[in-house]
């Protein structure tokens, strides 16, 4: 029988849980979000998240430090994602299989250089105990945040306000939004995307160092449980919006922490079930917003899902 | 009125007397894939020397490895077979303008279906054991992605999004039931559902040694090739991928015709994982989601779409697969060396399709 004490063990847990996988999807999904504000959409940051876990593996157990691999992830994101992004500019180039291309193409890249990588430890990133005051091991444990995590939390509110408050936020809203507007305006529009593309894959790609130097914090080739391409349901439940994205990642994390959390007081039924809650959720979202007859509120005009 | 005298009659042809421009139109098509693939290998090429590797060495063990022996053309074959039916997932639905990129969970659950609807039957007729199977796979891809179809021709919620989003609530049903209720107590590392057994496994076809998988792949492709290119539903199908709101004003039934195509691929990808089970694992688990429905999806676009142009598609990327192995052992080169080269070859086709319409002497001529 399931108590009240229980209940309070599985959302300690299920907090716990949400704080420690969100942040690849808050950058997967903060990355995702910018390139599709611009009216493009990357499937590929899959293969950008499992190359810049491997990178930053790699850069961290080379030069001893962790943040260099951080750097290194954010480089090679920059690089995939500039790829989709040139190769996307061309004529009748589809940008949806494209991304299903470079997300092949980034996770064999990442398989054959770190083969050799599998087997060494390297430094990882430290933790920030958010809990000192507190004698609880379980609470101290809980709490120890990575500092990526406030990381992705302050990218968020600072693409928030580039999109709410600046020129180039601006001008990426109107390149996402009206083509006819852009060309009116003189703006470049492919040069554009192809910065919000590029971009994008390095905020994605500090998602991927977060999974190989932080939580599991080791990289082997099983490490991508698929966040990459889950971002882009994220993103759809977050409605194009920055801050929405750090709650829907923490829900994302909450909801695949649910059922081991409901394991340890003994709840062993719907275990795989729980991890599809949200994608139910996202759906029911799709559905109600899709009734009205138009697109989804929210919505870049020009995005390619969406037309 | 007949619809079938019009799409095998002028539909590609432009006015005029340009009769050569039938013939150069295909050129262009096979030219610029070609070119693109010897871009990628040409750059695969330089990667493998700045590794101090021979590409003259890999090619020649990619060519022995995957069509060199009869051992590794079966392999290959192998490999192509549910890659056939997984690119017939995306082809048809292409085929209307939609892009579907949730193949993956129908593979799987179309195996599940598959497994299930055999075990009662196991100590009956095999014959019977795989006709069940193939109905109760083919139907449970059906409804799979016929569901996506459905939302999207019905409440009109973008089949890109709905498809990933159903993929993943897919895969989540299928780990929940093989690991619940169907799971064989007897597979502790590796949670499979109970076996088909070895007397209803799929054996191998008489002359050509390969499991049933590649000659059904084909016949379905040539089958949705005719059902395309060849019937009248077909052509309603590519009116509306040309242009929705003139297959509306026409009066042809959009939303019948969407959902029809989705569940029609549905069913291939399902029979996929059918295939795979009753002719390679056995039981269903966790091995049926070994990225087939992602595959699939690029080997439709590179194939445009086109059913019969998926057939050698498929057979090379087989071809690339199983000369991993080899590659691993002759060679020391780690086994996702094939999966950076596909990875190349995907991005550089992919890209080639701006090449279309560039150079002057494939386009009509004359007054058209």
């Amino acid at each position: 029988m399931v108590t009240v004490a229980d209940l309070g063990t599985v959302a300690g847990a299920m907090m716990a849980g949400s704080l420690r996988v969100s942040t690849p999807f808050l950058f997967v999904s903060l990355g995702e979000c910018l390139t599709e504000k611009s009216g493009r959409i990357n499937l590929g940051n899959e293969g950008v998240l499992v190359l810049g876990a491997m990178v930053a593996y790699a850069t961290s157990y080379e030069t001893g430090s962790p943040w260099f691999g951080v750097l290194a992830a954010v480089g090679a994101g920059l690089v995939l994602g500039g790829l989709h992004g040139a190769v996307c500019s061309l004529a009748r180039v589809n940008d949806v299989a494209m991304g299903i291309a470079i997300m092949l193409a980034g996770t064999g890249i990442a398989f054959f250089f770190g083969k050799p990588y599998v087997q060494p430890s390297a430094p990882l990133l430290p933790g920030i105990p958010l809990a000192w005051w507190s004698d609880s091991p379980v609470l101290r444990n809980a709490l120890l945040v990575c500092p990526l995590f406030f990381l992705g939390i302050a990218a968020a509110i600072a693409m928030h306000w580039l999109f709410r408050a600046t020129r180039v936020g601006l001008r990426i809203r109107i390149v996402g939004d009206s083509q006819d507007a852009a060309l009116a305006l003189g703006l470049p529009i492919d040069w554009t995307r192809f910065l919000a593309t590029a971009c994008g894959s390095g905020l994605a790609g500090i998602g991927g160092a977060f999974l190989s130097l932080y939580y599991p914090g080791s990289w082997n080739e099983g490490l991508s449980s698929g966040q990459g391409l889950m971002a882009v349901a994220l993103v759809v439940f977050a409605r194009w919006n920055p801050i929405n994205c750090v709650y829907a990642s923490l829900l994302f994390g909450a909801a695949g922490a649910l059922g081991p959390s409901l394991q340890t007081v003994g709840v062993t039924w719907g275990y795989y079930l729980f991890y599809a809650a949200p994608y139910v959720v996202t759906l029911v979202v799709l559905i109600i917003s899709a009734r009205g007859g138009g697109s989804l509120r929210g919505m870049p005009g020009q995005l390619s899902i969406g037309r | 009125m007949s619809e079938t005298a019009i799409a095998t009659g002028t539909a590609t042809r432009p006015a005029g007397g340009d009769k050569s421009y039938k013939w150069r139109h295909l050129l262009e098509a096979l030219l610029a894939p070609l070119v693109a693939l010897l871009a990628a290998v040409g750059l695969f090429s330089i990667f493998l020397l700045a590794l101090g590797q021979s590409p003259l060495d890999f090619l020649d063990l990619v060519w022995f490895g995957a069509f060199g022996s009869w051992f590794s053309l079966q392999n290959t074959l192998q490999r192509a077979a549910p890659l056939l039916l997984t690119a017939l997932c995306v082809a048809l639905p292409g085929q209307l303008g939609l892009v579907i990129i949730g193949g993956e969970a129908a593979v799987v659950l179309g195996g599940l279906a598959a497994t299930i609807a055999a075990l009662p039957l196991i100590h009956t007729n095999p014959l019977l054991v795989w006709v069940v199977m193939a109905v109760a796979g083919a139907a449970m891809g059906a409804l799979w992605i016929g569901l996506t179809g459905w939302l999207r021709a019905r409440l009109g919620v973008n089949e890109v999004i709905a498809s990933l989003v159903l993929a993943y609530i897919g895969m989540a049903l299928f780990n929940h039931l093989v690991e619940g209720v169907f799971r064989d107590p007897a597979s502790l590392n590796k949670p499979s559902t109970y076996g088909i057994g070895e007397e209803n496994m799929l054996g191998t076809v008489p002359w050509l040694d390969v499991h049933p998988g590649i000659p059904i792949g084909i016949i379905a492709c040539v089958l949705c090739w005719v059902l395309i290119f060849r019937t009248g539903v077909g052509f309603a199908g590519r009116v509306t991928g040309g242009n929705i709101r003139a297959a509306q004003l026409q009066g042809l039934p959009v939303s019948k015709l969407i959902i029809m195509a989705c569940g029609l691929g549905g069913a291939c990808a399902g029979l996929a994982g059918t295939i795979e089970v009753a002719a390679e694992l056995g039981r269903a688990n966790a091995s049926l989601a070994a990225g087939y429905g992602y595959t699939g999806i690029l080997i439709a676009f590179l194939a445009r779409f086109n059913p019969l142009a998926i057939m050698p598609m498929a057979v090379l990327l087989g071809g690339l697969g199983a000369a991993g192995g080899l590659l691993q052992r002759r060679m020391g080169l780690p086994d996702a060396t094939v999966q950076v080269l596909q990875g190349m070859i995907f991005v550089s086709i992919l890209a080639s399709d701006t090449l279309y319409g560039r150079i002057r002497w494939f386009q009509p001529r004359g007054d058209a």
